[in-house]
């Protein structure tokens, strides 16, 4: 009975892969091809998905769509590069229409030469390519009251993709910073300006001016033409449509790190410059809102990520949390990009839940939301890196618990 | 003769010390059209001053339609609040319970607001609905003139609220 069951939803699972092989071998002999006889399109001059693809971004309601987010179908990941029209989005005035031919990066306050790099001048700098997440630390902000039902509205405020720029450290080395320069204030080109202060030892160690993303130019939701690229750190300082860069003595105190972007303890008082976006991770097959097709074997999949280097080990429980077993991780692993774990498992079709954690290069282990709870309360708003945990119910049908 | 001349073009242009040489020279009037950063200690505050009186009609035509009669908070946030409000279990953070610095007040309705046409406010007018804003929370009287020396000198409530980043503080 049970081994009966178990290879149906072996077959389920397969069906779609099936169809694409047979579909390969021109349907001679094996199973027939899906279109036999037509004509399928031209070739094009920018891909588009297939019309059968549907993953989409989701819109998180405002009273402003211009100061909104939209966040990563995390659920439907292949692998850990997030499509760039997927990469999720937070805007505080809306996406600018810049053109490149015009956009200048001013560079200027505490240092030899202020200087203005057009987009063409940062091009011809070495440039290099990172993978790298970018996380809201707003991320997860909901499950401080309240778990969320999938891996989209849980942890969709984070995207992975590769960037490619110029070190932020090679630009200002072309200035010459003053000993006195402490800070740069980074400033958008977005109709509010937004605005953040970053310490200088960051801004000479890992900081990239990108400009391209996952192959090609950013995508206007994401800068275009020019991002900073603070790897590891709070979105938020990862400024987009970065026009101004001013080196000063000390912290701008802007609205978004101190009205916004601070973390506030029970006792009244609040963490302020909380940059590093700590270990986490998330199980995103099977998660929230999907079906498990029946008993048997389904690979677990999901990924984690840490702000301060590398993941070194993903632990996931598959009985509530009374045993972990170590999943595999995806080679290669970058510090500061989302590493894919995976872990065979053979669901007997009781009802349980399954969870995941991370642990990362500097030991450090992804914490429950409990235990964060219990030093920082409920109403900090940022940084949740909680354990996120999936019920599996009888039926197969997957939610949040 | 020439190639001295040369050097000193070169090192005025600022291009003489580049590793790359592909930045071009910022001049004073390129930086003061794009330069609007505040910092708390009051650089970089323009010329120009304003009353929470005169900050009130600035108010009611420009701010109020979102954030609410006596910025008490409409379709957007309200601004009124003392530190207290941030105990408990429903904390409020606004301008008079939350912002350490009056200048950011500043630098942020500069940037930012009104929200669909920001960067239209004359300084006068931002200095002076800054100040209404800050008098609604009884820190600065009605006619007490803000400008470039007493903005940095407000001394907001919750100044003292911050502390550095403790992380990692769960184990
Ligand atoms: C059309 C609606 C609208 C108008 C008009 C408007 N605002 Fe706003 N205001 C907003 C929105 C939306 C935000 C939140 C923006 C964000 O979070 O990025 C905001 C945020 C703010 C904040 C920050 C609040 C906080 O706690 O962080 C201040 C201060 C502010 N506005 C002041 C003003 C002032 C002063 C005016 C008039 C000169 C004004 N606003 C006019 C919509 C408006």
């Amino acid at each position: 009975m049970k081994d009966a069951s178990s290879r149906r939803g072996f077959l389920a699972l397969t069906t779609s892969l099936g169809a694409a092989l047979a579909s390969c071998g021109g349907g001679d002999g094996g199973a027939p091809a899906e279109a036999p006889s037509r004509l399928g399109k031209p070739v094009s001059s920018y891909g588009e998905r297939s019309r059968f693809s549907a993953e989409r971004r989701f819109i998180a309601p405002t009273k402003t769509p211009e100061q909104a987010a939209s966040l990563t179908p995390l659920q439907d990941s292949e692998g850990v590069i997030t499509p760039s029209a997927l990469h999720f989005e937070r805007h505080h005035s809306g996406i600018p229409d810049l053109d490149p031919s015009v956009h200048e990066l001013l560079l200027h306050g505490l240092v030899e030469r202020p200087l203005r790099f057009s987009m063409d001048a940062l091009k011809r700098m070495p440039s290099v390519s990172v993978i790298r997440f970018v996380e809201c630390s707003g991320n997860s902000r909901s499950e401080w009251s309240k778990p969320a039902p999938t891996a989209q509205m849980s942890s969709g405020m984070a995207s992975c993709s590769e960037w490619t720029g110029v070190p932020l450290r090679t630009v200002l080395d072309e200035a010459g910073l003053k000993p006195e320069a402490k800070w740069l204030i980074c400033e958008g080109a977005d109709a509010c300006r937004m605005a953040r202060s970053l310490p200088i030892e960051k801004a000479l160690d890992d900081c990239l001016l990108v400009y391209g993303q996952n192959g090609e130019a950013l995508r206007p939701e994401q800068g275009y033409p020019l991002r900073l690229l603070v790897p590891g750190w709070e979105g938020n300082i990862n400024v987009k449509w970065l026009r101004v860069l001013k080196a000063t003595a000390g912290p701008s105190e802007t609205r978004d790190e101190t009205s916004k972007y601070t973390d506030l303890m029970p006792d009244g008082s609040s963490r302020q410059f909380t940059f590093a976006m700590e270990a986490k991770s998330v199980i995103t097959t099977p998660s929230g809102g999907q079906a498990l097709p029946g008993p048997g074997f389904l690979e677990i999949r999901g990924l984690a990520w840490s702000g301060r280097g590398l993941i070194e080990k993903v632990e996931v429980s598959v009985d509530g949390g009374s045993t972990w077993e170590v999943a595999q991780l995806q080679e290669p692993r970058f510090p500061k990009a989302f590493t894919r774990f995976r872990l065979p498992w053979s669901w007997s079709g009781a009802e349980t839940t399954i969870q995941s954690r991370a642990t990362d290069e500097t030991g450090y282990i992804q914490p429950t939301v409990q235990e964060l709870v219990a030093v920082r309360g409920t109403e900090s708003s940022y940084h949740n890196n909680g354990v996120k945990a999936w019920k599996v119910l009888a039926d197969g049908s997957v939610t949040n618990v | 003769m020439f190639r001295i001349a040369l050097l000193c073009l070169l090192a005025a242009t600022g291009l003489f010390a580049q590793k790359f040489g592909v930045g071009k020279a910022a001049s004073p009037d390129e930086i003061a059209a794009l330069d609007i950063a505040v910092s708390p200690d009051g650089k970089g505050l323009p010329p120009g001053q304003g009353t929470a009186a005169e900050g009130a009609k600035v108010y009611e035509t420009q701010c109020r339609e979102c954030h609410g009669p006596e910025g008490k908070g409409g379709d957007e946030t309200g601004f009124i609040g003392t530190p207290a409000d941030l105990k408990g279990d429903k904390p409020k953070k606004t301008v008079g319970s939350y912002w350490p610095y009056a200048t950011t007040l500043w630098d942020y309705i500069n940037r930012a607001m009104p929200f669909v046409r920001p960067g239209t406010l004359t300084d006068d007018q931002v200095y002076s609905v800054t100040a209404y804003i800050l008098h609604l929370n009884g820190i600065v009287g009605e006619n007490d003139t803000l400008n470039a020396e007493t903005l940095p000198k407000v001394e907001m409530p919750n100044r003292n609220g911050f502390v550095p980043d403790p992380r990692p503080d769960v184990k």
